[in-house]
């Protein structure tokens, strides 16, 4: 496997597993971040050390010319992007009737606007090369809710649509555009619910655990591959049988 | 830009960027209909002329193109004012 994969939001999570992952598979990988540049280095690093490459890339994934500025860096220095996992997310929980216009603007731009942003601009090489792969990170709460998540829930429902739509658009020349929905992943997000909450959680989940970025990153990697050839449109929920 | 020069790129265009075959494009063929361009296929076309031609075309004066003549047509109007 050949190509250059960009990775939003890397440098820590899910979306630094998936940076190994798919350099693990050849991908020259840009590793985004917004603000937290140590990890992004440290990521980059790690691939680097382990034979492969890699470089940082900073950018608000909400904005839309550090979006085009990040694009074009990308191609200068390691080439078009083939393979765009769109991953960056934030969450800022509460219930509606407490929720603020502002707390609902930010997740939506960051969570989705990015989407919008970035894929767009994966696109226009790779239609003109016939070929590439967008991989989404949408959530479990996307697809079922959760009380608190409105804001999030909306922009993960909205990746979902919106991965629909585009894998129409392009499904005719060679692009697949797929999203994954996550469940209760062990990341720094989900350190912040709590040990009671997390108690409840682990309870409603079939394999008694939380999982792990590598078991998303190991999707990813898995749509970003040739065996995934035939795969568009869907949303692969990948959370340990919590939505059953 | 003399317009056959403008017309020359754009042959050179629509077989290099969009696959077409050289001898099906006149200036009176229709995208849709004659040269079976795709809706998707006319934006790539458009971004073709924007990078090519250093020229801005937006959405709405797109829409006026249907024929390979009216995008030379356009181009030439951007270039020449």
């Amino acid at each position: 496997m050949s190509g250059v994969a960009l990775v939003t939001g890397a440098s820590r999570g899910i979306g630094a597993a998936v940076a190994g992952a798919l350099a693990a598979d050849g991908f020259a990988v840009a590793v985004n971040y917004a603000r937290s540049v140590e990890g992004a280095k440290r990521v980059v690093d790690d691939i680097v050390s382990g034979g492969g490459t890699a470089i940082p890339i900073q950018a608000d994934v909400s904005d839309a010319d550090q979006v085009a500025d990040m694009f074009a860096t990308v191609a200068g220095e390691i080439g078009a992007v083939s393979v765009l996992v769109n991953n960056a997310g934030i969450t800022d929980d509460g219930l509606l009737l407490r929720m603020g216009v502002d707390q609902w603007d930010r997740v939506i731009a960051t969570n989705l606007r990015s989407v919008y942003l970035c894929t767009k601009a994966a696109l226009k090489p790779m239609i003109r090369a016939r070929a590439g792969r967008i991989i989404s990170i949408s959530s479990v709460s996307g697809v079922s809710g959760n009380p608190g998540h409105s804001n999030y829930a909306a922009s993960k429902a909205g990746i979902i649509g919106f991965t629909q739509s585009i894998a129409k658009e392009v499904g005719s020349r060679g692009i697949t555009v797929n999203a994954i929905a996550p469940g209760f992943i062990a990341t720094d997000m989900t350190d912040a619910l709590g040990d009671t909450v997390a108690e409840g959680v682990i309870q409603q989940i079939s394999l008694g655990r939380l999982g792990r970025p590598e078991e998303v990153a190991s999707v990813v990697r898995y749509l970003a591959s040739d065996g995934a050839s035939y795969i568009t449109g869907q949303t692969l929920v990948v959370d340990g049988g919590l939505a059953l | 830009m003399e317009r056959a020069e403008i017309e020359s790129k754009m042959r050179e265009l629509l077989v290099e960027e969009l696959g077409l075959d050289a001898d099906a494009i006149s200036m009176e063929a229709r995208f849709e209909e004659d040269l079976e361009v795709d809706s998707l296929g006319v934006v790539e076309l458009l971004m073709a002329l924007e990078d090519n031609f250093g020229v801005q075309i937006p959405d709405e004066e797109a829409e006026s193109i249907g024929t390979v003549g009216q995008a030379v047509d356009l181009v030439e109007q951007k270039l020449n004012g």
